[in-house]
């Protein structure tokens, strides 16, 4: 492959497609956007090493960022717009100055933004945590030692951003919409156990109610937060909030490209979006034959696995080889106080759940979801061995009951 | 070919156990163990893999 491949996106997915290609025999030009100015880094320890202050960033930086890879890299610069037909993408770099840079492929996977509370425009003290920037932000305004951290949205982001904060030994009132946190994935059950586990780590948890306001005052003509207005009527004093209810898709740019955007970029199960065209990452929509659904996955590991496969597929288009079929197992992982919580497979929150190995008493149990007979997921709290092991499973296609008996031989 | 894990930074997610059972172990007190420090050539696809799926980039392979 002697060509122009840009790739839109430098962080896992972006830089493990340029990787895979570069190593894969890409001999062309490879051109690495992204609009965050910083060298590519690893996401998880923003909300964790990051925020507690245990790292520094340098540690975070991604292996792949850091080698030769005869890459260019267009940090701080954005994509406005592409044209598939005249294989014209249009960049905004620093200043406002807009250049349009041709290509011959292209790697979308300019992934997500946090979502942020139209309320708290303009307020100073309410965060988010999805850039290294702001990561260092709300770290800033953490060794201040404010008197309590309020955090919006008890999902990954929310949950850890609450740990790190009781690391720190701060005060956290952490504020869910839903009934119990995580319920949408994990289900009634499980999500019961999470609220226990913020509980037994001191924190105050305020849930199935959302945010009426920003209380706020003034102070050296900077208007900050105060405090929380809640829908439940009651008012949390807080000198910091978080908010993490989680993305939005950076799919601006592609609109009126002709590319099919639905809730992310459709993809075929090679990952390919259009001739030439792949996406990796949270932004990848793709239809998923091991679990019978359209899939869209933002977890790290498929992130990198995506841009491997994302890479591979415009490989194989360049050589004529079959492409590879992209149905990984969904997999991740979420440090909570010292509670590790992991996920394989994607179950469906009305699943059947059955706690296999284990006490949830003891935070320390391993349970699976099952539809019908069908092995839809393996939940794990500080049991990573047991998740590991019976992740396998899927590969060797086990029904829900083979998985049970196969649970009771570890 | 050397495997050297960094025990700092490892946090036992056991994403290497799910790669290659025969060379990495977490075991039920929760910590990784090597259990051949020193894995044939045959096994280096293996290897590079758990070097870059391990999410704490807690593994390294030595040459030596």
């Amino acid at each position: 492959m002697n060509s122009t491949t840009v790739i839109v996106g430098a962080s896992l997915a972006g830089i493990n497609a340029a990787r895979t290609l570069r190593l894969g025999g890409h001999t062309g030009s490879i051109i690495v956007v992204d609009a965050d100015p910083e060298r590519p880094y690893d996401r998880p320890p923003l909300s964790k090493q990051m925020l507690t202050g245990e790292w520094e960033p340098e540690k975070i930086l991604l292996p792949a960022g850091k080698e030769d890879l005869g890459l260019d890299f267009r940090l701080g610069v954005r994509a406005k717009a592409v044209d598939l037909t005249s294989r014209q993408i249009t960049l905004e770099g620093a200043g406002g100055l807009v250049e349009d840079t041709s290509f011959d492929s292209l790697v979308i996977a300019s992934g997500a933004a946090a979502r942020r509370l139209p309320e708290a425009a303009g307020i100073a003290g309410i965060h988010v945590v999805r850039t290294l920037a702001d990561s260092l932000a709300l770290r800033e305004e953490l060794d201040a030692g404010p008197s309590r951290v309020v955090v919006i949205g008890a999902g990954f982001i929310g949950a850890e951003v609450a740990s790190s904060c009781r690391k720190r030994g701060l005060e956290v009132t952490l504020v869910e919409a839903m009934p119990l946190p995580l319920e949408r994935i994990l289900g009634v059950e499980m999500g019961k156990v999470c609220a226990q586990v913020h509980i037994e780590n001191g924190v105050d948890l305020r849930l199935g109610t959302g945010v009426l306001q920003f209380e706020t005052a003034t102070v050296d003509g900077v208007e900050r937060v105060v405090g929380v207005g809640l829908t439940d009527g009651t008012t949390v004093a807080a000198e910091v909030v978080v908010v993490g209810i989680g993305v939005t898709l950076t799919t601006d740019w592609l609109e009126g490209s002709g590319l099919t955007l639905d809730d992310g970029v459709v993809c075929d199960n090679t990952l390919l979006a259009a001739p030439g065209v792949v996406a990796a990452g949270d932004i990848a929509r793709y239809p998923s034959a091991r679990f019978g659904r359209m899939l869209r996955v933002e977890h790290w590991e498929t992130a990198i696995a995506g841009g491997e496969a994302a890479a591979r597929r415009l490989l194989a288009e360049a050589s004529g080889e079959t492409p590879a079929v992209f149905d990984p197992i969904p997999w991740f992982w979420s440090d909570q106080y010292d509670r590790k919580i992991q996920l394989a497979g994607r179950p469906q929150p009305t699943d059947q759940c059955v706690v296999v190995h284990g006490s949830t008493d003891e935070f320390r149990f391993v349970a699976l979801y099952g539809d019908g007979d069908r092995l839809t997921g393996v939940l794990g709290m500080n049991r990573p061995r047991h998740v590991v092991q019976l992740r396998a499973l899927f590969e060797d296609g086990a029904s829900f009951a083979e998985a049970c008996e196969r649970a009771a031989t570890l | 070919m050397r495997i050297v894990v960094d025990f700092d930074l490892c946090e036992s997610n056991a994403v290497c156990m799910g790669i290659a059972p025969e060379v990495f172990e977490v075991r039920d007190d929760d910590f990784l163990y090597v259990l051949n420090e020193n894995p044939p050539e045959s096994m280096r696809a293996k290897m590079e893999e758990s070097v870059q799926r391990c999410p704490k980039q807690a593994i390294s392979i030595a040459e030596d």
